[in-house]
C-alpha cells in the first residue's frame, strides 16, 4: 500500500477559513492526550494552560507584553512571505532595531528631552531595515538565497549584541556585568495604563501597524502587487510589477516593523540592553505569521494565541509542575496542524494498492512520477 | 472575580489573626526561578539539589515551586510577578539577570519576601542578596594544581570576563603562586556557560599548548571527559563530577544552595527574616570541595589544610599581591574588600593572558 499526495483542483473556501481553528482544536486534543501521559488531568491541565491566564488584569497586560513583538514581527513578515520572499532573519532585525534605537540613551545619556522616544522608535525602524536591507541586496543583485543570508544574519546580529553589552557599551556603573546603563526615563516607552499592569505601548503600535498593513494590502494597488508576484511572477512581471523593488520593498517593511519591535521590547519592558533581549520573537513570529494565514487581522488573534502559550506553559508550570518544555512542544504542535490542515485542504490522499493493481494500469502510472 | 478575590482576602487575614495564637497551618510557600533547565548538571542543578534538600529538611511546613528556562529579560518579570501573586512568601530568583525585574517587582509586593543569586541591588527592604565564595575553592585548587603539575602550567577554561570569573582565576594563581611563585596560568575564553563542544576545544587547545592540568569555569562536564582521554587530571566545577573522570578528578567546587535555603525559610517562618547580603564560602557551608582524588597523601594533606585555613578565616587576597602589570595592588598583611572583589577587572601578577573587554 502506498499514500499519495494528490493536488485538489479546487480548494474549499471555507475549510481554509477554517483551518487555524481545527488546527487549534487538533491541539487541545493532542495536549489533553500529552498531560493524560503526564499523569495530570488534562481538563485542569488545558484550564491552567488557556484559561488562567486570562482571568486576571495584570495577566491580561502581560499577554499585551508578550504579544506586542509577536505580532509586530508577524505582520512584517506576511508581507515577505505573501510576495515569495522568505526572511528567517526576522530575530537579527529586531536586534539590531533595538541596538540601533539604544544608541540616544546610552551613548548620549545626558539628552533628556521628549524628543529622546521618537527619535529611539524611529532609529529603532531604520536599524531594523537597514539590516533587512541586506539580504534583500544580495537577492536582488547576485540572486542569493534570503532564506539562508537572513537566517544567517542573525547570529552576527546576536553575537554583535553579545559584545557591545560586555565591551564598549558596558554599564560604567555595573561591576562589569554584561549590560548596558539603564534607560532614563525619557527613554523609557510609557505603559498604556500604568495603573492596572505593565503593557506598554509596544502592542498599541502593533495593533496599528496590522490596520495598516491590512488596509495595504486589501485595498491598495501595493498589495494586489504583493499578492501577484507571490503567486505569480510572470504574471506578474506582465503586469509590469518589478520582482526586485518588491523584494526590497517587502524587506524593508519587515525589517522595519521588527526593528520597532525591538526598539518597543528594550524601551518599554527591559530598559536597558542585555546580552540576550529577546526569547526567539523573530522565529515565533514565523508561526504566528502562519497560523494567522498571512493576514494582518489574523496575525494580530494568532499572536494572542502564541503568547498564551507561554503565559500558559508558566501556569502550568507552576500549578501541576509539569516541565517547561509542553509549552515549547504545544507551539510545535500547533504549527504542525496549521501545516497538515493546509496541505490536506490543498491536497487529497490517495491511497493505492500496487498489489491489486493491474499490470497496464501500473504502466500508465508510471511515467506520471517520473 | 471580585468577590473571590474579596473573599480570599479575607480568609488571608484571618490565617494571619490565628496564626498569631497557634503555629501556622498553611505550609510557608518557597518559590524558585532557575535560568536553566534544572538537568544541566551545573548551576541550576545545584539550585535544585538545594531546593531538594530544603524540602527534605522542613518537610510538610514547605511547599515549593520552581520555573525552569526563564530567560533573562521581559520575561523574568512576569514569571517573578505571577510567582508573588500565586501565594509565595519567597520568591528566589538564582541568576545574576533576573536583578532588576527582582526589584522592580519587590516594590510591588512589599509582603513577600525575594532573594537575588549573584546580584548588588537591594532597592527595597525586602530584598536580600545571596552568592558564594567560591573563590576560596579556587585557591584550593591552585594550591593542589602546583603541588600536581609537572610541566607547571595549568589551563584554565573561562567563561565571560565578568568579575566573578577573573576573582576566580586571580584566585586560582595566587594559591598555585603560594606554592610556586613561577607557576603559570594560560587562560582561554569559551564565550560560554555552557557549550560541551566549545568548552571541549578549548580543552583540547590549551593540552596541546602543554598544559598538564585542567580547570574550567564554564559548566560541562566535557573539559574533565577531554582530560580524561588525554590521561592529565583536571577539577570539576559546580557539581561532583567524578564519575566523568573518576581517574581525572582531583576535586571540584560544589555549589551547596541547601544550607541557605533552609536557613531562610525558616526565618520567614519563625518572623525574623531581614534583608541580608550573604556571601557566604567554606565556613557557611556554601561552597564545598569533593573529595580530594587521584593525588598523593601529602598533597591531600596540603589541599585540606589550605581549606581548613581559609575556613578560620584567611582571605586568598591578602598581600602583598601585586597586579598584572607589576604595580602594587595590596600591600603586605593588607585584605582585599568586598566591593574591590566584586567588581574585580584586572589579573594579579604572573597571569599569562590579556584581559578581554
Amino acid at each position: 500500500m502506498r499514500l499519495e499526495l494528490v493536488k485538489r483542483p479546487q480548494h474549499s473556501a471555507l475549510f481554509s477559513a477554517l483551518s487555524p481553528f481545527i488546527a487549534l482544536a487538533l491541539t487541545l486534543v493532542a495536549g489533553a492526550i500529552v498531560f493524560m501521559f503526564l499523569g495530570k488531568n488534562p481538563v485542569e491541565a488545558l484550564y491552567y494552560f488557556f484559561i488562567d491566564p486570562l482571568r486576571e488584569t495584570w495577566s491580561l497586560h502581560e499577554l499585551a507584553v508578550k504579544a506586542a513583538p509577536l505580532i509586530l514581527i508577524g505582520v512584517g513578515l506576511s508581507i515577505c512571505y505573501l510576495s515569495n520572499n522568505w526572511n528567517i532573519g526576522a530575530e537579527g532585525q529586531f536586534i539590531i532595531g533595538a541596538i540601533v534605537g539604544a544608541i540616544l540613551p546610552v551613548m548620549y545619556p545626558d539628552l533628556q528631552s521628549w524628543i529622546v522616544l521618537p527619535l529611539m522608535l524611529l532609529m529603532g525602524i531604520l536599524g531594523g531595515a537597514a539590516y533587512a536591507a541586506i539580504p534583500a541586496f544580495l537577492k536582488v543583485r547576485f540572486n542569493t538565497n534570503e532564506i539562508l543570508t537572513s537566517l544567517m544574519l542573525v547570529y552576527v546580529a546576536q553575537l554583535f549584541l553579545d559584545w557591545i553589552v560586555r565591551g564598549p557599551w558596558r554599564n560604567p556603573a555595573g561591576f562589569n556585568f554584561p549590560e548596558t546603563r539603564t534607560f532614563h526615563d525619557y527613554a523609557i516607552l510609557p505603559e498604556i495604563w500604568p495603573a492596572s499592569g505593565r503593557a506598554h505601548w509596544g502592542f498599541v503600535f502593533a495593533l496599528l501597524a496590522a490596520l495598516a498593513l491590512w488596509f495595504l494590502l486589501s485595498r491598495t494597488l501595493k498589495g494586489f502587487e504583493v499578492k501577484v508576484i507571490g503567486q505569480s511572477p510572470r504574471a506578474g512581471r506582465f503586469a509590469g510589477f518589478s520582482r526586485n523593488r518588491m523584494v526590497i520593498f517587502a524587506f524593508l517593511v519587515s525589517g522595519g516593523l521588527a526593528g520597532l519591535a525591538g526598539i518597543s521590547e528594550v524601551s518599554g519592558a527591559i530598559g536597558q540592553l542585555r546580552p540576550s533581549i529577546s526569547p526567539g520573537y523573530g522565529f515565533t513570529a514565523i508561526i504566528v505569521a502562519f497560523l494567522g494565514r498571512l493576514n494582518p487581522l489574523g496575525i494580530i488573534a494568532a499572536g494572542l494565541i502564541l503568547a498564551l502559550t507561554y503565559l500558559g506553559g508558566e501556569a502550568a508550570q507552576i500549578s501541576l509542575g509539569v516541565t517547561d518544555k509542553v509549552a515549547r512542544s504545544f507551539q510545535g504542535m500547533l504549527l504542525f496542524f496549521v501545516l497538515a490542515c493546509d496541505m490536506l485542504i490543498h491536497y487529497r490522499i490517495r491511497v493505492t494498492r500496487p498489489a491489486l493493481a493491474t499490470k497496464a494500469e501500473r504502466a500508465a502510472e508510471e511515467p506520471a512520477h517520473a | 472575580m471580585k468577590t473571590s478575590m474579596k473573599a480570599f482576602a479575607a480568609a488571608a487575614v484571618l490565617g494571619f489573626a490565628a496564626a498569631g495564637t497557634a503555629q501556622a497551618q498553611d505550609p510557608t510557600k518557597a518559590c524558585f526561578i532557575y535560568v536553566g533547565p534544572i538537568g544541566d548538571f551545573g548551576w541550576s542543578y545545584q539550585h535544585h539539589q538545594g531546593v531538594l534538600q530544603l524540602e527534605k529538611e522542613l518537610g510538610d511546613t514547605v511547599e515549593t515551586a520552581y520555573l525552569e528556562s526563564v530567560p533573562e529579560g521581559a520575561d523574568a518579570e512576569r514569571a517573578i510577578e505571577r510567582f508573588a501573586r500565586s501565594g509565595c512568601d519567597i520568591i528566589f530568583t538564582t541568576s545574576f539577570g533576573y536583578m532588576d525585574a527582582t526589584n522592580k517587582v519587590a516594590g510591588r509586593f512589599p509582603d513577600v519576601k525575594f532573594e537575588h543569586a549573584t546580584g548588588y541591588k537591594r532597592d527595597h527592604p525586602n530584598v536580600s542578596t545571596y552568592n558564594s565564595r567560591f573563590y576560596e575553592g579556587r585557591y584550593v585548587q591552585g594550591v593542589i594544581a602546583a603541588k600536581m603539575s609537572k610541566a607547571n602550567v595549568a589551563g584554565y577554561i573561562a567563561s565571560f570576563p565578568i568579575p566573578e570569573v577573573v576573582m576566580g582565576i586571580n584566585a586560582f594563581m595566587l594559591g598555585a603562586q603560594s606554592v610556586n611563585p613561577d607557576f603559570k596560568v594560560k587562560v582561554v575564553w569559551a564565550n560560554t556557560w555552557f557549550d560541551p563542544g566549545k568548552e571541549a576545544d578549548a580543552a583540547k587547545a590549551l593540552i596541546d599548548q602543554g598544559v598538564d592540568i585542567i580547570t574550567q569555569h564554564t559548566d560541562s562536564t566535557a573539559p574533565m571527559q577531554v582530560a580524561a582521554e588525554r590521561g592529565i587530571k583536571a577539577f570539576g566545577q559546580a557539581s561532583d563530577m567524578i564519575k566523568f573522570g573518576p581517574e581525572t578528578q582531583l576535586t571540584s567546587i560544589v555549589d551547596e544552595w541547601g544550607p541557605y535555603y533552609v536557613k531562610r525559610v525558616k526565618a520567614v517562618q519563625d518572623g525574623t527574616w531581614e534583608q541580608v547580603d550573604v556571601w557566604g564560602g567554606f565556613k557557611e557551608g556554601h561552597v564545598v570541595m569533593a573529595p580530594y582524588q587521584n593525588m598523593p597523601d601529602d598533597v591531600k594533606a596540603l589541599a585540606q589544610e589550605t581549606e581548613d585555613k581559609i575556613r578560620s578565616g584567611f582571605n586568598p587576597f591578602t598581600g602583598p599581591i601585586n597586579r598584572q602589570d607589576g604595580s602594587p595592588w595590596l600591600a603586605e598583611g593588607e585584605v582585599a574588600d568586598d566591593p574591590t572583589l566584586l567588581g574585580m577587572n584586572f589579573y594579579v601578577e604572573g597571569i599569562d593572558d590579556k584581559l578581554p573587554n
